[in-house]
Parts: C-alpha cells; structure tokens; sequence
C-alpha cells in the first residue's frame, strides 16, 4: 500500500509517483486491464462473423449525489455505456472509463465507485480495458466525474433502428418507470419526502440479447434516461415517421413515484430512468419478447405500453379517464412547480 | 394512488358529463352562446387539458382560464428585481423552480443563474432558511412568491429567523391574494362571466367564506373545487344546477380538504407577519387595490424589499411586457392562448415570451403541453 493519503490532492494528477500510486491501486489493480500500454488492443471472435460490425458509443456522467439508494455513479457510467451499446442491438464487450477527480475527494469513495464498476462490469460481460485520470481543483468540478466509452458487435443480420419502426410494431418497456429520477430527487435531500424507492440502474445487454434472440424482427429500442420515456417515443415517432399511442393505464409505475410526480408537479413519463428501455418489434414476436424479458431479473416487471400507428406522427396517450392527449418533448428541465 | 384513482373513474365521469349535458341544454347554454365559466387557479387549467375535460364537457360550456397563477402574474419588473438582487455580492437568491424560466426584460433567473449569479432552486422556505443557517457569511434571500396556498410557510420561515436572531435570511415578498382580483375582473365591464371554479389549495387555507362578495354583490354562482377531474366536473355541475335554479352561492365540492373556516393555524401566521399593501401590480391586470402583502415593520430586519432598497420600497417602476406578447389578455380571458399571434411562433416553451408559456400552471403552457392547441394532426 503505496497510497497513503485520505483525500486526493492535486499531486496525484500531477504525473509523478503519487499519480502513479493513486492509478495502481484504485484503478488497475481492480480493472486489470490486459497489458499496460496506452491504449487497450482488442480482439473478438464475434467479429469475425459475417456482417458482423462494430458499434462504439461515449457518454459522460456527472450526478448529485454520487452515491444514492440502488446505486452510485460508477454503475452507471457502467451501465449507460453497456445500455447505449445493447439498445443498438450490440453485444457489449469493452469499456474505457475516465475520471476526473476534485481535489479533497476522499479515496475511499473512490475505491467504492470503482469497486461497483469492476462489479457491475463482470456482471454485463464486459470488460474495463483503457482508461485516464485527471485531478482538478477544487471547486473545478462536482467531487467526480466519470466518462466511459464502449464497443460492442453488432451480429450480422442485426439492423436496429428507430426509422424501421412501422404500423402496428409493439412497444415493450422492461419495468416499472422514473424510479431512478424519483430516487436522485429525494436523495438530494431538498424535500421532505422519505421515500424507500432506490433507483433503477442496471445493465441491460443481457436482456436486449434474450430479446433479439427470440424476437429477431426487433427494429428499435431506445434505454429511457433523461427526458423518460416520453422523449424516448417522441424521437422515435420523428425517425419513423409515424405515431405512437400508448395506454396511460398500461403504464408501469410505482405508487410512491406517482405520488411523489403529483406533490411537486412533475410527469413520471419525463423521468430519467438508468435500467429501462423500450423496444418495438412487430406485433407476432411481442408476446415472445415479453417472455424473454420477464426471465430475467432486470425484465421481470416488463409490460407492453403501446404501439405504433398510422394516421398521425404524434405520440399520444390514451388517459386512464379515457380522453386522449399529446404526449410531447420535455423542453429543459422538469421543474417542480410552487402549489 | 387509490385514493387518488377514486376521483379519476371513468364511469363515474360519465354520469357527471351526462347531467352535465343535461343541465346546460335546460339553460340553452350553445356553442354559438356558451356559458362561461372561470377556473381561476390555474391547477384547474392543467388538469381540464390533462384530462382532456374541455373535450368531454357539453359544446355549450366554455372553460376560461383565469389569473390564478402566481409565476403569470409575475410582472416583468418582479424578476429584473430578483436578478437584481441575486447578482449582489454575496447574496444567495433561493426560489421555487416554476420562476426559474419566466423571462424579465432581459434575463430570467436560469439565464442569470448561468451568468454567474448563485441562484438556488428550493422546495420550501424552510430549506432556505437552513442554506442560511448554514452559510452565515452569506445572504440568502428567499423569493416569497404565490397566493394564499404558500403564504404561510414563507411567514412560518420569517417566524423562525426571527426566533433564532438569524441575521442573513430575507425574504422578497410578492406574496398575492386571491379575491382582490377576481373583484377586479368582475368590475371589468368587458368581462362576461357567468360562474367560477374556485381554488382549492388557497381554500384550504382561507376558506370559502372570502368568495362571499362572488354570490352577493355580483350574483354570480362559484365552487370550490379539488384538482381531479371528477372534482371538476362536479364542480361545473354545482356550478350550472345554480345557474339553472337561479341560485348563486359559495359551495365548497371539496370539502374533503376545504375547512369553511379555513386553517386558522395558517391564518394566524399570516396576519402576523404581514400587512396588506395599497395596491400590487399584476402582469395582465395592472394594479390592483389591497391584491398584495408586504412584510409588517416589526420584521422588517427580513424584509428583502427594506434590505436590498428594492421593489415597492424603491418606488414603483415601470416596464411594458414583452412586444406582442399578450400574456395579459389570455390572463383575462380575453383572448385564447391560440389567439395570440405569437403562440407557437415567436412565443414557444423554449424560447417564451411570457410566463403563460412557462409557468407548469400556465394557460398556454397547458395548451401547448397538451396539444389543445396544435392540433391534434388530422389523419393522412
């Protein structure tokens, strides 16, 4: 044990051997990447595979608190990567992860959010295999910032996209929805609410693998993080060029998330979500997804929500009171309202 | 949610939208000749477009929407004061997240917030007065902002600084009341309205007895009413049935939540801390008589406007609304949020001119939101 300091200082960005130690026994020690060089080299079988290709996405993340119920900002910088990869019908294989790091940041939350990565990382199949450390000042950035950038292989065969989606294609959401943006709400500790919901943060490579295995005739899917499912649809209905109309009361949602969205005046449709998504495939292979996602853990609460239309280009949602309304883009941010 | 899903059943709907229908053909009450009727909160407003209410009631009933709104009737001088105040040195500016977008004449409090002002979004005085406790070097003014609903616990707030001595919490008191201007619209010789919607959370703390001037100097019939859409329907069937009867009373539909009396926890706690002014200023209304509170002299030490030598304590200022915009009119029910000519074009959510467009609890926000409004796309 090199690393004998509590809090990062600027020193351990600054090159030397106090850099040197921070990296060796927070980061690689527990990633392992293959090798020490700077850049990771990659080999899969799955690409030799004809049509097979190559999918490669980058996300940052930055998110207050670090640490909250379900989950921390390590899994899901883990997690939204594997997710960007599965969704585009890529199997997720490597990740790199960058930090930059406020000074004063305690090494031993560090050690933990590295630790739900290596943890969560093994659990998706994929592997940390690059990665950098930068330390700024205090004040500079928001205690830690991670950025991860993944690759994954698209099997040949595989053609995911919102533009296929047609007529009469089903959408399946995976589980209950806004869990994770009810949960970093309450946890930012602004309200008076206490609430036991923890956030919905999960890799979802898995499930997107059942999915097409079983429903080969997918043709999109989209993972529901910020902006919710609403925007999630709105950005399909644009690329598809038809409508979407789904049943307010075919929702999944969770009593606490609901009340919680009617005290503060916000719409769960908008909340962010880090282990959900919603895929259409065509109407003979719905009941066959459904399946194939209620197998697994992170599938167990999927339902159908809706489907795609012709006649309009709008999403629109049937209300549980049974009149029928637009469901549009977030603009900005939700803001809770005053009464 | 049960509770909740009790007043959302459909079935239920239908046989209120029935006697409903009934009710409104007795009174000859057309499309070409409605019977108007004003929801004065604009918590009303959203959930009519939620639920789509002003589809499913009879051709002959025509919702409009009223000033009840605390971010609408913001006028644009309240927040060039805020982002006055909130650039000063020092000084946090906490507010509620609705009156973060709204537009002053340069700037809205997000836009400030960006240039470097530290503006906070809280989700009760209460929580700024604890960044007060916690930042004693600093200045933290909390944006004392709505009707009677959140009166209270910004004078629960200013009762506690004051029991703890704390010496860097203020408060910008925009704080309005609800029957003052409902006075004004029913003096309006252009107004025609035939009955109201009253709002339930202000209500609940001021109780129904404050409408009474509604029923008996202006004959005109009123209910209280909750915000779920069989509270509202209900609401407009009370509403109707005295129109048809040739009543015009105060009911309360929400009696549930309602005290007749108010809440006289609340009640006390406002008259303690605050006096009403001459006269307050309203986007869309002008100024209205007695419609505004100031905080009384002996809080004076937390009074923002005394503080900061802003707002009424620095002399009233004028400043015209945005060009085109005609927040004012739709406010009043003048003109439909559809009518402006800037609806959807120079006036979007993204890029508002008005506070109707921002506001959650907005006219043309729920217009928009909801489709009311761009139409709902005709079929291919």
């Amino acid at each position: 044990m090199a690393l004998r300091d509590e809090r990062v200082t600027l020193a351990h960005g600054g090159g030397g051997k106090a850099m040197r130690d921070l990296i060796e026994e927070v980061f690689t020690s527990v990633f392992a990447p293959p090798g020490m060089e700077d850049q990771a080299r990659l080999q899969a079988e799955a690409l030799a595979e004809p049509g097979a290709r190559l999918a490669f996405t980058t996300d940052s993340y930055v998110v207050t608190p670090i640490e909250f119920p379900g989950g921390d900002i390590g899994k899901i910088a883990v997690c939204g990567t594997v997710n960007d990869l599965a969704v585009g019908g890529a199997t997720p294989l490597w990740l790199s992860a960058a930090f930059i790091i406020e000074e004063g940041t305690e090494i031993a939350l560090l050690r933990r959010i590295v630790a739900t990565m290596a943890r969560e990382a093994e659990a998706a199949g994929v592997k940390i295999v690059t990665g950098d450390t930068k330390v700024v000042g205090r004040g500079a950035c928001d205690g830690v910032f991670v950025t991860t950038a993944g690759v994954g292989v698209i099997p040949g065969g595989v053609e995911m996209a919102a533009g296929r989606v047609a007529p009469g294609d089903v959408a399946i959401v995976n589980g209950v929805l806004g869990d994770h943006g009810a949960t970093i709400l309450a946890a930012r500790g602004d309200l008076a609410l206490s609430s036991a919901i923890e956030s919905d943060c999960a890799a979802l490579g898995h499930l997107m693998v059942d999915v097409l295995t079983v429903a080969p005739g997918a043709k999109a899917a989209r993972d529901l993080t910020r902006g919710g499912l609403a925007s999630a649809l709105n950005e399909i209905a644009e690329a598809a060029g038809c409508g979407i109309e789904i049943e307010e009361d075919a929702l999944p949602l969770r009593t606490e998330v609901v009340g919680m969205c009617e005290i503060l005046g916000l719409d769960p449709l908008y909340l962010a979500n880090e282990g959900r998504l919603v895929v259409f495939v065509p109407e003979a292979e719905a009941e066959a997804a459904l399946a194939a996602m209620r197998a697994r853990p992170e599938g167990s609460g999927a339902v159908i929500v809706g489907r795609a239309v012709g006649g309009h280009k709008q999403v629109r949602m049937t209300t549980a009171f049974g009149g029928q309304r637009i469901v549009d883009m977030l603009v900005g941010e939700q803001l809770p309202r005053i009464c | 949610m049960k509770f909740a899903s009790e007043f959302r059943d459909p079935k239920a709907a239908k046989v209120l939208l029935a006697e409903i229908a009934k009710v409104a053909d007795q009174i000859g009450a057309t499309k070409e000749k409605p019977v108007h009727i004003m929801e004065v909160c604009g918590g009303h407003t959203h959930s009519i477009f939620r639920y789509g209410l002003d589809k499913l009631v009879h051709e002959g009933i025509e919702f409009i929407h009223g000033p009840g709104c605390p971010v609408c009737v913001l006028p644009r001088a309240r927040v060039d004061e805020c982002i006055e105040i909130a650039e000063r040195l020092g000084v946090i500016f906490t507010t509620f997240g609705d009156a973060m977008r709204v537009p002053g004449t340069k700037k809205s409090l997000l836009q400030a917030k960006a240039d470097g002002a530290d503006i906070r979004m809280v989700y009760s005085p209460l929580d700024a007065l604890e960044l007060a406790r916690r930042n004693p070097e600093r200045e933290v003014v909390f944006f004392g902002l709505g009707f009677e609903t959140t009166t209270p616990s910004t004078a629960l707030a200013i009762q506690q600084a004051a029991r703890e001595g704390l010496g860097n919490f203020s408060v910008f008191c925009n704080h309005i009341t609800v029957p003052e201007p409902i006075k004004a619209l029913l003096d309006d010789p252009h107004m025609c309205l035939d009955g109201f919607i009253g709002p339930g959370h202000v209500s609940m703390v001021i109780g129904i007895h404050p409408y009474d001037f509604i029923a008996q100097d202006y004959g005109k019939p009123i209910a209280v009413a909750g915000f779920e859409p069989l509270d509202l329907l209900q609401s407009v069937l009370m509403v109707l049935r005295q129109i048809a009867e040739g009543r015009a009373e105060v009911e309360n539909q929400y009696a549930r939540v309602v005290p007749e009396h108010g809440n006289s926890v609340s009640l006390a706690a406002i008259d303690d801390v605050y006096e009403t002014r001459p006269s307050f200023e309203w986007r869309g209304l002008g100024e209205i008589d007695k419609s505004g509170l100031r905080i009384r002299a002996q809080y004076e030490a937390y009074d923002a406007e005394e503080k900061f030598g802003i707002g009424y304590a620095a002399g009233r200022r004028e400043v015209e609304e945005a060009e085109g915009c005609a927040c004012g009119q739709v406010m009043t029910g003048r003109m439909k949020p559809v009518e402006c000519p800037q609806f959807g074009r120079g006036c979007t959510p993204e890029m508002p001119l008005g506070a109707l467009m921002v506001s959650s609890e907005g006219a043309c926000a729920a217009y928009w939101q909801y489709g009311g409004a761009r139409a709902v796309e005709p079929a291919e």
